[in-house]
């Protein structure tokens, strides 16, 4: 039963990928086709407001420019918003204004789409900053990495000179995909119960006579948004595992394919822009190949239970249901942290916590990697990096200079890399030791021992991959972690975004080399195995060291 | 001189040379133009002083932990240094051959006009200088013969004993100083200042003194710079982090972790590889102006290629001899052979040849005491005179026509014929009567070098295109182009049809290699991206290529490709298997390093290495002994046949990738037996 809920989710992913990439595709291909009719008429107002006329190609660096100015001035109107929260409408629980390091973790965390929340918001935020600071950001970052996403495959696969105009990316990626999308998930939603209102909250006298706070609001909508953006902020602090937020299987399977569904298309996109729908395969396949191991790591872990709770003779055959809602159980929760976590989304519906070492050391892992699907574009760049990487070192092996996509790979594309593989670890490891150096970071652990340093590595992990989700049982609300995680998220998100735009930068100007059959393929099943062990070879065995030392320790220790 | 490039890998004098050198290269300042290995230079200079100063450092307890580490770490250093040194050294050897040849030249410079000759020594000469080279001397350096006719020994140069003749004007007029004369004076005109001939830049060129990284080895660098760079965040932060849980990690330890982890196999071995393959080209007799011209050959899409002497042997060869008029076939191919018998053309030597093959006979006595007519331009006939009176001729077909009517003879129906026929088949016709009776027609036929067509079959699977050029016309051309197998043709071309090919298929991304010899192929081996002169062409076309060929075989630029496809696939191996190995040394290190404190870790201690100080070790030692392992394939480079890249990556991958992967779990297993029953 468990095993055919996992396949059916799982089929209709395949389902839904392919057709989603094409549609994406003609989005973004600037070529006339049917969907302009449906949406020229919202979109020619807006671009006419913006001043937008001919919406002319930019090279990397405009594009660079002009989608760090958008996201500048948007963090920028933010933390007002969120510090003047309680003299602003729509707060009709009296929310006060927010503290300034957490404001600047807030938004940092928002506008990088990471959504790490070190607030809770039943009791952090007004329903205006919900809709006009959370929301808000969920669309525009989800749309800024989509647009980076396509600029850098348009410069990676096409023949012109520039890689597109930021913003018309910018505008087509919520007109044409957010929105729709959006607008559909919330319905379905609201139709399977949950609330969406901007009703106070409710006070009820329980059963026993007791009087409760029960927290409500605009759920619905943010929901849809969270995950399809794959931002991963959740309404309340308890995130997708809220009975509001994610009330039954049914809303758990929607959750799970809304933010899965997007990530999983682009590699048809890009194949697509390729013109050479093998390519799109080869991704897909790899980042489904990583995606099935994880998976089944988790879920034979969570199956098999903790062997510390057996020990006290309390029954495991359910599996290890600590931290986990009745209503989803071992399957639906193992799918849900296995596809948020490769999705970098970053919602939860069971606590990262209390999975058991190996279920935790899978979205660790994935988001350590990154590239497992991945969120809102950036997935999709960074696997492209590593086919490139993989191009790089074993293309030598067919006797030429190394060739991506008919363009050679030379020092300033390797420079470029070089700053984005470099760059991750150095955000995950370095600030984790910082951590286990300060008393100040130290304070925070609520777990003694190997746990602990899963803990830590799970916090700034999460920042860097820009994935959000907590493994908890971390006193993360501190000026310490509010503001090294927030430079996490900063450079996580920020550093490879750019140099990678600027390996698209480069490409897009080279002289095509035309292919042969001495061309080395990135096209077929050899090149798909050859990428799996790029990523495990460079991108995994860096952090074996402290994967040992946290979770796989932890692992061992229980077993006795 | 030849010989000696042939010396074996490992030869005596070479090795103690390098052992020497790789002492030398310790010197930080050296170390520091490869990052890789000076990161392990630096980690050994640490542990070097926890061993002196153990009591400083807490580690009395672990002095002999931390020599053997030392050792091992000096001895990786040493291993990789002595790998470049190596690859240095093979050209040294061979730049000090040519340095004695460039010794203490004099040169008779003519002064005045030539009114009077003062003898000076050659770092005199300079760029426009007038020298004369009698019998015996060597000349003083590169020039044109404005003067003269002589054989010059160019065996210094080119290791081939016999000499070859220059002379004034034409394409052959290009001398190359340090190269002796040996009959005959020639008057040179000097073309090169000292310091700048082609002996010097040769000498450079050998000795790596010049030698610039190339753009895919400055890529590779950049990459595993940042691989080292992430191994050290790796280790670096893994103490804090393991303090945490009271593992406490020893500074040996990790930093033998991260010399494992980074790529010192590739590192190390990564500037060897360079310098051999251009060693290789060189060995092979062809001068590369850089490496980037080694690596651009592994590149080449497509390829031009003169007909002449190099598809074919340039020499039209009977290859048919075909009776008209109703005249017997033996008859016939008798009348040609006599003509051509004292006949010293290649032509004329072709038919007696064709006789042989044939098993054809003969009277010869026929043309005893006949007095031999040779070709002339206006005639356009060569024969004999035989005593009899009979009068034998051999040459163009209306030529032969004319003749033969003038006496009176009748032309037979068939002769134009036959002659259409073999024209059109790209063939020459020539003639044969006998006073005014015409016998039949020689078939001359332009002959494609055996094996030619194997060859670029071969080029065709690597992908790369062949293009002939020629002076013939389309027919001819096609003709040979099919026979050869090439993939496309150009008739009738002319110097500038060269360029505008490689203009045309560089404008659409290929990258074109070419050879050429004439001054008028210059700007046309310039344009291309392997241009390869012979050294027998003029001083234009050997400065506008990057590669000379001192053989002047113009066919060996299909080799030159070979090589250049080999270097690349030597480096990618080998980063490839260096990259591959790291799985194993974690499953070696890891372990080990936290078992005493985490006795549970001994699961993840899949090779059953006997103690956490020997798995350190073994690792260690496995590290350092692979990069001698290596230096011959490093040296050699990987085994090549052309083939397709698809073919190509499946045999590479198994071998270095798969091996890379699986052969450090059984070289670290090994050796953690012989260490552990050591310690």
């Amino acid at each position: 039963m468990d095993v055919l809920q996992i396949v059916i989710v799982i089929g209709m992913l395949a389902l839904i990928a392919k057709p989603l990439g094409n549609y994406v595709y003609h989005v973004f291909s600037n070529e006339s086709n049917r969907t302009d009719r449906l949406f020229g008429w919202v979109e020619k107002p807006i671009f006419a407001a913006i001043g937008l006329r001919h919406r002319a190609g930019m090279t990397w660096k405009r594009y660079a420019l002009s989608f760090i100015a958008v996201n500048f001035a948007l963090v920028a109107v933010s933390y007002v918003l969120l510090r003047a929260q309680n003299g602003l409408p729509l707060n009709p629980n009296g929310i006060g204004g927010m503290e300034p390091t957490l404001v600047l973790n807030t938004v940092i965390s928002f506008i990088t789409n990471t959504n790490l929340q070190h607030y809770s918001g039943e009791t952090g935020l007004s329903y205006f900053s919900q809709m006009a600071v959370i929301m808000m950001m969920m669309f525009t970052s989800a749309a800024t990495g989509f647009s980076v996403a396509v600029a850098f495959v348009r410069g990676i696969t096409g023949k012109g000179k520039t890689l597109g105009n930021f913003f018309e990316d910018f505008v087509k990626a919520h007109t044409r995909i957010f929105f729709p999308l959006a607008l559909v998930v919330t319905l379905v939603l609201v139709a399977l119960q949950v609330p969406q209102t901007l009703d106070p909250t409710l006070s009820v006298t329980t059963l026993q006579g007791t009087a409760q706070q029960i927290a409500i609001g605009p759920v619905a909508s943010l929901e849809a948004i969270k995950h399809l953006g794959t931002n991963g902020g959740g309404f309340f602090g308890v995130n997708s595992a809220h009975p509001f937020e994610n009330p039954n299987a049914l809303t758990n399977v929607i959750e799970i394919l809304s933010m899965w569904a997007l990530p999983a298309a682009l590699p048809f996109m890009y194949g697509r822009f390729a013109k050479n729908g093998k390519q799109g395969w080869v991704v897909f396949s790899a980042m489904m190949a990583l995606f099935l191991v994880f998976l089944t790591v988790a879920y034979t872990a969570e199956k098999s239970g903790n062997p510390a709770l057996e020990a006290l003779g309390i029954d495991a055959s359910q599996g290890s249901m600590e931290g986990k809602e009745v209503r989803f159980g071992i399957a639906q929760s193992a799918l849900f942290t296995t596809v948020t976590t490769a999705a970098t989304t970053g919602t939860v519906n069971n606590m990262h916590d209390t999975l058991t070492p190996l279920g935790g050391l899978v979205p660790l892992a994935e988001m350590m990697l990154n590239v497992v699907f991945g969120g809102k574009g950036v997935g999709l760049v960074n696997m492209l990096m590593y086919a490139m990487l993989a191009v790089f070192i074993c293309g030598l092996m067919v006797g030429r200079t190394p060739e991506f996509l008919g363009r050679k790979l030379e020092p300033r594309e390797m420079k470029l890399i070089a700053v984005a593989i470099l760059a991750h670890p150095f955000i995950i490891l370095a600030p984790t030791a910082i951590a286990f150096l300060t008393d100040l970071g130290k304070g925070s652990i609520s777990n003694p021992g190997f746990h602990g340093i899963s803990q830590v590595l799970y916090e700034y992990t999460s920042a860097a991959a820009n994935n959000g989700s907590g493994f908890e049982g971390l006193a993360d609300n501190t000026s310490f972690w509010n503001i090294t995680t927030g430079l996490v998220m900063f450079f996580g998100r920020y550093v490879s975004m750019i140099a990678l735009l600027a390996v698209a930068g480069s490409l897009v100007r080279k002289q095509w080399v035309p292919e042969t059959i001495g061309t080395f393929r990135t096209d077929n099943a050899l090149f798909a195995v050859l990428l799996v062990g790029t990523v495990i070879l460079i991108g995994a065995l860096t952090f074996l060291p402290a994967i040992v030392l946290g979770p796989v320790a932890e692992h061992l220790t229980i077993r006795q | 001189m030849n010989e000696k490039r042939k010396k074996s890998l490992f030869s005596g004098p070479l090795v103690a040379g390098a052992l020497k050198a790789s002492v030398i290269k310790l010197n930080p300042a050296v170390m520091m133009k490869n990052p890789v290995m000076f990161v392990v230079e630096v980690g050994t200079a640490i542990v070097l002083l926890m061993t002196l100063l153990p009591g400083y450092f807490d580690a009395k307890d672990r002095i002999g932990f931390n020599l053997a580490v030392f050792l091992i770490l000096l001895f990786t250093l040493l291993f990789a240094n002595f790998a470049e040194a190596l690859a240095e050294g093979r050209g040294k050897a061979q730049a000090d051959t040519l340095k004695r040849t460039k010794k203490e030249i004099t040169a008779n410079k003519l002064l005045n006009g030539g009114a009077a000759v003062k003898t000076v020594p050659s770092t005199e000469l300079r760029k426009g200088d007038i020298v004369v080279v009698s019998q015996g001397e060597m000349i003083p350096g590169d020039g044109e013969v404005v003067e003269g006719l002589a054989s010059v020994d160019e065996s210094a140069i080119t290791g081939e004993s016999a000499p070859v003749i220059k002379e004034a004007g034409g394409d052959f007029n290009s001398v190359t100083g340090g190269t002796r004369v040996v009959s005959d004076r020639i008057k040179v005109r000097i073309t090169s200042d000292p310091g700048e001939t082609f002996i010097d830049r040769m000498i450079a060129l050998v000795e790596g003194a010049k030698r610039q990284k190339t753009p895919n080895e400055i890529a590779l660098n950049t990459l595993l710079i940042s691989l080292t760079l992430v191994f050290l965040i790796v280790v670096v932060t893994l103490g804090p982090i393991a303090s945490y849980v009271d593992v406490k990690l020893e500074v040996p330890v990790l930093i033998a972790l991260l010399v494992c982890l980074i790529p010192t196999t590739i590192g190390g071995l990564l500037s060897a590889i360079g310098i051999a393959g251009m060693d290789r080209v060189t060995q092979f007799n062809v001068l590369a102006m850089s490496g980037k011209a080694v690596e651009a050959a592994g590149d080449i899409n497509t390829m031009i290629l003169d007909k002449t002497g190099t598809i074919t042997f340039g020499n039209r060869m009977a290859s048919d001899i075909v009776p008209v008029g109703g005249a017997g076939g033996d008859e016939t191919a008798a009348w040609a052979a006599i003509a051509s018998l004292q006949d010293e053309t290649p032509e004329g030597r072709s038919v007696l040849a064709w006789m042989r093959k044939n098993g054809k006979a003969f009277d010869a006595s026929l043309a005893d005491g006949g007095g031999f007519v040779e070709f002339k331009a206006e005639t356009r006939m060569s024969g004999i005179d035989l005593s009899d009176g009979r009068r034998v001729r051999k040459g163009a077909v209306d030529a032969v026509r004319k003749w033969a009517a003038a006496q009176g003879g009748a032309v037979p129906d068939d002769l134009g014929k036959q002659s259409d026929r073999i024209a059109s088949e790209g063939g020459t016709p020539l003639a044969v009567a006998v006073d005014e009776r015409i016998f039949g027609v020689v078939y001359l036929k332009d002959t494609v070098k055996p094996g030619m067509k194997e060859r670029f079959d071969q080029l065709r699977a690597m992908g790369i295109k062949t293009i002939m050029c020629t002076g013939d016309n389309p027919l001819t051309a096609a003709t040979i182009a099919r026979e050869a197998g090439v993939d496309d043709f150009i008739a009738e071309s002319k110097p500038e049809d060269k360029i505008a090919v490689i203009r045309r298929e560089q404008a659409d991304g290929k990258l074109v290699a070419m050879t050429g010899d004439g001054t008028n192929d210059a700007p046309a081996l310039a344009q291309a991206d392997v241009g390869l002169a012979m050294n027998s062409g003029t001083t234009a076309a050997k400065e506008a290529a990057n590669m000379v060929d001192l053989d002047s075989d113009p066919s060996k630029i299909i080799e030159v490709v070979a090589i250049g496809k080999q270097l690349l696939m030597t480096r990618g191996a080998l980063t490839t298997f260096s990259i591959a190995n790291d799985i194993a040394k974690y499953f070696a290190i890891i372990p080990a390093m936290f078992m005493l404190a985490i006795p549970e870790m001994d699961a993840l201690n899949v090779m059953r290495l006997g103690s956490p100080l020997s798995a350190i070790l073994s690792a260690l030692i496995f590290n350092a002994i692979i990069i001698p392992l290596l230096i011959p394939l490093a040296m050699k480079g990987v085994a090549y046949r052309p083939m397709s890249a698809a073919r190509l990556l499946g045999r590479n991958l198994f071998v270095y990738g798969a091996g890379g992967v699986v052969a450090p779990f059984i070289g670290i297993k090994l050796i953690d037996l012989i260490v552990h029953a050591w310690i």
